[in-house]
């Protein structure tokens, strides 16, 4: 069961207080957009073995949502982040390189 | 006959004498003892049947990893099967039954099967139960079922009525294991301040080293155990548990303890398990190691036993387990059970050493007390069948088609060598390493289990790590790596010093004698507890099972309680060997928690009874609780369904409230309905991004209809908009919708529009919310006096604070059953006295509650929609008709580019309509409409579905409403309803509103 | 109305190892806003007394606290009565900032467990470690199936906060985790 650190109170805590929220940094598509566009926005998911973004909620503590950079595969936490970015911080991504030099980046 | 010896026994108190029953036969024992130790010491050596052949079988080992002498304990509501006798702690009136017999113990009729033991090879109900294909239901299955498993399931009627609980512990460094090696780690680990916490599955502390005549320091290893557990228990920072056992070690340092409190005690008042959930800095695994079996034909007689568990029963309980016994080893440690046996006085027979010779210190000790010793031989065979009475022995590098020696004897003391306990540390992805010398998996300490740094959390020590011999600098070092790890210094200390006598390597034998022909390999015992046997490995290797975990499966090695503790690596090797390959290419099967079953309770913990889960209730709950209400969950809600009287039936409680609600006045509990406070200076333009309709130009003081959609357009909740003032709203949900909708908000809030400034509020339970329902409503609130109620001052759709009978109210004049409404919401303190008095006042009116069946009518009876009931999560607004509520202006909501998709403007989608049945019945619930003809794959056509169906007694018939293709298009037409079996049943379409169209009785 | 106003569980009380108590009315106030605004702070200040926390800390003042509930979200704690002219007199001051607050006093139940053993009892339920928390703490957590928030107030006396709704469950698992015989001696 995972530990994560809550960025919104500083309060590290087991999985239970948190929810899951899916893959972080989505792009919004509306009204009048293409519909690939809003497929891609809807449906289609990366599931990456490794490196991934997500979001997550501190349902059970400050009710704040924030981003974690997470190895899927290994569980390491790379880090998390205030959800109110489009994308990963460039220290995270820092970190990320450093841990994982083979990682293929944001993108 | 008693077995008891009359000296020694370390861990018994011979003061202390405990009686308990075996198959109903009384026996006595003493305080310390475990029933297995007590068992054999009352001469009990055969304590159950075999899993398939049903074999007789006795004890084989001395703890966890006991595979045969599984008991039934306890009776009655307390009744447990498949318990080890091994780790059960005597105490007076313990009751424990033998299993997987019929009709006795001593006769078993099943024991056929052993008769014929190739009718259950490998694999046998792949393959036997295949054909006829009919046999399998009414032959086989039942067949199967009466023979398998070990122990009884407890009564269905049974109700287990002892306690348990679970704790969430935090330490630095978690000891699991308290030996010697763990109880040195937890000493280094302590003295730098850490956070320590130490756990022994056993009653005991300090392992084997006390058995085993380790000295440390030159003194008795118990001497340096009492001497360290007094300086830990001393110590602030440590935690010391006994009975605790290490049950699994998962991510991010999160490990299982299973403490059993009062297994040893039943007369206790504390609970009876204790599961911990553990978050660890650092973990270190001190879980010793367990010795191998041997395999030659008959090593599952009873009196077969592992020589150290023999070892055990004399040193710890003095229990002598035979009069004369054989030791057959392939390593020095087996001779010390030689010499443990003659020195408490029972006949050893011989030791016979598979190696060609044997010269160490041990095996000259052995000769020094006057023990034969028989060198590059092997067991041929043991005679017996409830018990030993002989062996054979042969040349190892045989084929033991004869014998070169054989001796009378009642007890065999077996050793194979042994395998460090690696299972906690692979639960969580440790990785293992083959030890060519020890013949054994060992951790590998540069693949241990990553933590959330991405950094190794788990290490080991003592024979848990392959260390045979000395361990406590090893124990020492494993402590002062997970303290610094955990981010403390540790004190220059150095660890005691253990020594034990030495040892020539051990040599390995995975089969005795190594050429054994198949009479005797399939005699040859694997796995004790599910009957695998030699011969049923090198079946299914030669029948293509090549992958270790298919092999596995295959022949079910290690799948049983004791998953495989013994057999594991002897499988291992066996199926290598058939392979013609090592064993690390075999590699081994996966360990998976808990290291031994746990219970149930445990696992449930405190959630069970009342507290199973939280059940929410409303300010009125207990109002409701005294007055007859038949409960209904809504979510974890409990709302009165009725308020049934004396006499009533449901239905006929239903029908009363419906129709007093219709001519009279009626009270409702609204009070769960979610209430959310929108507020800020963008509160306006975020409502109308929630909204499918214009919410922004809702003017203070009025009340509006709305509709929520997620991002697909599919309706997601609905309810009555309240605009507070110019920057603020109240927002009404569904009951169950309250909390997801409250998260929704500020998931957008926070997510995607931060930099908009609204704040949310979740104020559901700050109210008591009460519906004043019917054509007297308002004369009810007049004669309790206060604001001005009239429908000049607030007409429908409206809303205003203020005072009615001194309570302080927020009225909303919004109706959900088409009748003159007031929804009163109070603060929730004030709610139930608010509710009395509406009663009180009400009484000479005839006022009374309705619930939620009433409720779910009268909106029917409307024509208004229930989310959850027309929606389903595939339904948009305008299959509900309800397009009048989605905004042409906007040009964006949440859900409106979903509508745009072409499958949402198909003119062929089902549709909301109201059904008649022609001949009044009501159509069943979830019914679909059918018409003739059959699908492409021969199903019935369907074009439609009941969504609500209920009895109006209104109306004085059913009522329904459903989603038809084309619905509206097809009004008045007769469609047919599937009912049960073939049964068939008319509609006609007509308009789902079926009471006051034009909202008369509403707007008053 | 005073004297029919009622709590979520009237004189709950148990005896265990160690006591539990539903606490009565409260009066709180959800203020939602910038807790970094001066404003804000001095507003809140005047009006309670106490001053702004830090990160999940509580200030006590009187018969007034405040607690950090999360970054832009302080609960006010008053007698019960109180509150509303509390609401009245902040709104007023606040009018120029963007800020909300809502009088939330009877939407929760409030426990107070006295007795060394809180940690212990609170230990069963909650996946907290409590060594570090000591008076004038606030953590908010699980207990169990629900959401709660635990006030630390002294060395032996604690503040339980859940919903109203599920004041029975929390009592009923309180009641469970205190229940004499089942001490842990966890923390000590």
């Amino acid at each position: 069961m995972l530990l994560l650190t809550c960025p919104c109170c500083g309060v590290t805590a087991e999985e239970t207080e948190f929810a899951p929220g899916g893959e972080a940094h989505l792009k919004r598509f509306g009204p009048g957009s293409a519909d690939e566009d809003y497929e891609s926005y809807m449906f289609n998911r990366k599931n990456p073995r490794g490196v991934h973004f997500e979001r997550w909620r501190h349902a059970y503590g400050c009710g704040k949502w924030f981003l974690a950079a997470r190895d899927t595969v290994m569980l390491e936490v790379f880090g998390t982040y205030p959800a109110q970015t489009t994308e990963p911080p460039a220290e995270i991504v820092e970190k990320i390189k450093a841990r994982r030099p083979d990682w293929e980046g944001y993108a | 006959m008693s077995h008891r010896l009359a000296q020694g026994g370390r861990l018994i108190d011979r003061n202390a004498p405990r009686k308990f029953t075996f198959n109903g036969k009384h026996m006595t024992g003493f305080a310390g003892d475990t029933l297995a130790a007590s068992l054999l010491a009352n001469g009990q050596t055969l304590l159950g049947r075999s899993f398939k052949y049903h074999r007789p079988r006795g004890v084989v080992a001395a703890g966890a990893e006991e595979p045969n002498a599984l008991v039934g304990l306890g009776k009655g509501d307390r009744f447990e099967p498949n318990q080890r006798a091994t780790t059960t702690e005597l105490f007076d009136g313990l009751v424990a039954e033998s299993q997987n017999h019929w009709p006795s113990l001593d006769f078993d009729v099943l024991a056929l099967n052993n008769l014929v033991p190739q009718f259950l090879t490998a694999g046998f109900y792949y393959k036997t139960f295949l054909q006829p294909r009919a046999f399998w239901k009414h032959v086989y299955e039942p067949i199967i079922r009466r023979s398998a498993g070990l122990g009884k399931a407890p009564s269905e009627k049974a109700r287990d009525p002892d306690r348990y609980e679970q704790i969430y512990g935090f330490c630095d460094v978690l000891v699991i294991g308290g030996g010697i090696a763990g109880l040195q780690a937890a000493l280094t680990a302590a003295q730098s301040g850490a956070r320590v916490a130490l756990w022994e599955q056993t009653a005991h502390w300090g392992g084997r080293a006390p058995v085993d005549g380790v000295e440390i320091d030159g003194k008795p290893a118990d001497d340096w155990v009492k001497a360290t557990v007094e300086t830990l228990e001393a110590m602030e920072n440590v935690q010391l548990r006994l009975r605790c056992m290490g049950a699994g070690v998962h991510d991010h340092g999160y490990v299982l303890g299973y403490e059993r409190l009062t297994d040893h005690a039943p007369e206790s008042d504390a609970p009876r398990h204790r599961l911990w959930r553990m978050r660890a800095g650092q973990i270190i695994t001190a879980t010793g190691a367990i010795e191998r079996p041997l395999s030659f034909a008959g090593n599952d007689i009873p009196g077969v036993m592992l020589a150290s568990a023999m070892r055990d029963y004399v040193v710890n309980y003095a229990v002598a387990p035979g009069r004369d016994v054989v030791v057959v080893t392939n390593n020095d440690d087996a001779y010390r059970t030689a010499i443990a046996l003659r020195k408490a006085g029972v006949g050893v027979q011989a030791v016979v050493d598979a190696r060609a010779e044997a010269t160490g210190a041990l095996p000259e000790a052995a000769r020094a007390h006057g023990i034969r010793v028989l060198t590059g031989k092997g067991i041929r065979k043991v005679k017996g069948g409830k018990r030993v009475t002989g062996v054979e022995i042969c040349r190892i590098d045989s084929k033991g088609t004869a014998h070169t020696d054989v001796f009378s004897c009642d007890a065999v003391a077996m050793s194979g060598g042994w395998s460090p306990v690696v299972h906690l540390w692979s639960h969580c992805g440790g990785k293992l390493t083959w030890d060519e010398a020890g013949s054994y998996f060992r951790p590998d300490p540069d693949r241990p289990p990553l933590g959330n740094d991405g950094k190794g959390f788990v290490r080991v020590c003592g024979s848990a790590d392959g260390e045979m011999g000395a361990v406590l600098a090893n124990a020492h070092e494993a402590g002062k790596n997970a303290s610094e790890a955990a981010g403390f210094k540790t004190k220059n200390m150095k660890p005691a010093q253990d020594a034990a006598a030495p040892e020539a390597p051990m040599e390995p034998v995975w089969m005795m004698p190594r050429k054994a022909e198949y009479d005797l390999r399939m005699k040859m015992w694997l796995d004790f507890q599910n009957d695998v046997k030699v011969s049923d490995i090198q079946l299914a290797a030669r029948e293509g099972y090549q992958s270790v975990e298919h092999a596995k499966r295959y022949t079910t090695l290690g799948m049983a309680t004791d998953q495989g503790k013994l057999s594991n690596i002897n499988g291992l090797a066996v199926l290598s060997d058939a392979l013609g390959q090592p064993i690390p290419a075999t590699g081994t099967t996966t360990f998976r928690p808990p290291y031994t079953p746990i219970s149930i309770g445990a696992i449930a913990g405190e959630a069970r009874g009342p507290i199973f889960q939280p059940l929410r209730r409303s300010p009125l709950h207990d109002w409701h609780a005294a007055n007859g209400a038949d409960w209904e969950p809504v979510g974890q809600w409990r709302r009165p369904y009725t308020y049934r009287r004396a006499g009533e039936t449901r239905d006929q409680a239903v029908n009363r409230e419906v129709k007093n609600a219709r001519e009279n006045v009626a009270l409702l509990d609204a009070s769960t309905l979610g209430k959310i406070l929108v507020s800020g200076p963008d509160a306006g333009r975020f409502m109308d991004m929630l909204y499918t309709n214009m919410m922004s130009n809702l003017k203070p003081g009025k009340c509006r209809y709305g509709l929520m959609c997620n991002e697909n357009g599919f309706l997601m909740d609905d309810g009555v908009v309240a605009r507070l003032d110019e920057q603020s709203f109240l927002v009404h949900t569904t009951s169950g919708g309250a909390d997801h909708v409250h998260g929704w908000m500020e998931d957008w809030l926070q997510c995607e529009w931060w930099d908009w400034k609204v704040h949310t509020v979740n104020l559901t339970e700050q109210f008591a919310q009460i519906a004043v329902v019917g054509p007297k409503a308002r004369t009810l609130l007049e004669r309790l006096g206060g604001m001005d109620l009239s429908p000049e001052t607030l007409p429908f759709m409206a809303w205003a604070d203020g005072q009615i009978g001194g309570f302080d109210t927020r009225v909303f004049r919004i109706s959900f059953s088409g009748e003159l409404s007031f929804e009163i919401a109070v603060p929730a303190s004030q709610g139930r006295a608010f509710w009395d008095r509406l009663t009180a006042e009400g009484a000479d009116m005839g006022i009374m509650p309705y619930g939620t069946e009433a409720l779910h009518i009268l909106r029917a009876e409307k024509g208004f929609i229930m989310i959850g009931d027309e929606t389903d999560g595939t339904v948009i607004p305008q299959d509900l008709g309800l397009n009048w509520a989605i905004s042409k202006k906007k040009t964006d909501f949440l859900g409106k580019r979903g509508m745009e998709r072409e499958a949402m403007i198909d003119p062929m989608r089902w549709k909301l309509v109201g059904l008649e049945t022609l001949d009044g019945s009501v159509l069943p619930h979830g019914a679909l409409a059918v018409r003739p003809g059959k699908n492409a794959n021969g199903q019935a056509i369907t074009e439609g579905r009941v969504t609500s169906t209920y009895f109006s007694a209104t109306l004085g018939r059913g009522i329904a409403m459903g989603l038809v293709e084309r619905g509206p298009e097809r009004m008045g037409e007769e469609i047919t309803f599937a009912g049960d079996g073939d049964k068939h049943i008319k509609a006609r379409i007509v308009d789902p509103v079926v009471y006051d169209k034009e909202g008369a009785k509403q707007n008053v | 109305m005073s004297e029919t106003l009622t709590s979520a569980l009237p004189g709950a009380e148990y005896e265990g190892f160690v006591t539990v108590r539903e606490a009565g009315l409260q009066g709180m106030i959800t203020l939602r806003g910038d807790l970094g605004s001066k404003a804000l702070a001095k507003a809140v200040t005047k009006a309670t007394g106490c001053a702004l926390p830090a990160q999940r800390q509580i200030t006590t003042e009187g018969d007034h606290a405040l607690a950090w509930m999360s970054p832009d979200e302080v609960l006010i704690l008053c007698p019960h009565d109180k509150a509303p002219a509390l609401v009245e007199t902040l709104s007023e001051a606040l009018a120029g900032e963007f800020a909300t607050l809502a009088n939330v006093s009877d939407a929760r139940a409030v426990f107070r467990l006295s007795g060394a053993g809180w940690r212990d009892a609170l230990a069963k339920i909650c996946p907290v470690d409590f060594a570090p928390l000591g008076p004038g703490d606030l953590r908010r957590t699980r207990a169990a199936q629900v959401a709660a928030a635990i006030l630390v107030d002294g060395a032996e006396e604690v503040r339980v906060i859940c919903f109203r709704s599920v004041a029975q469950y929390m009592f009923d698992l309180l009641k469970t985790a205190a229940a004499p015989g089942s001490e842990p001696a966890l923390y000590r």
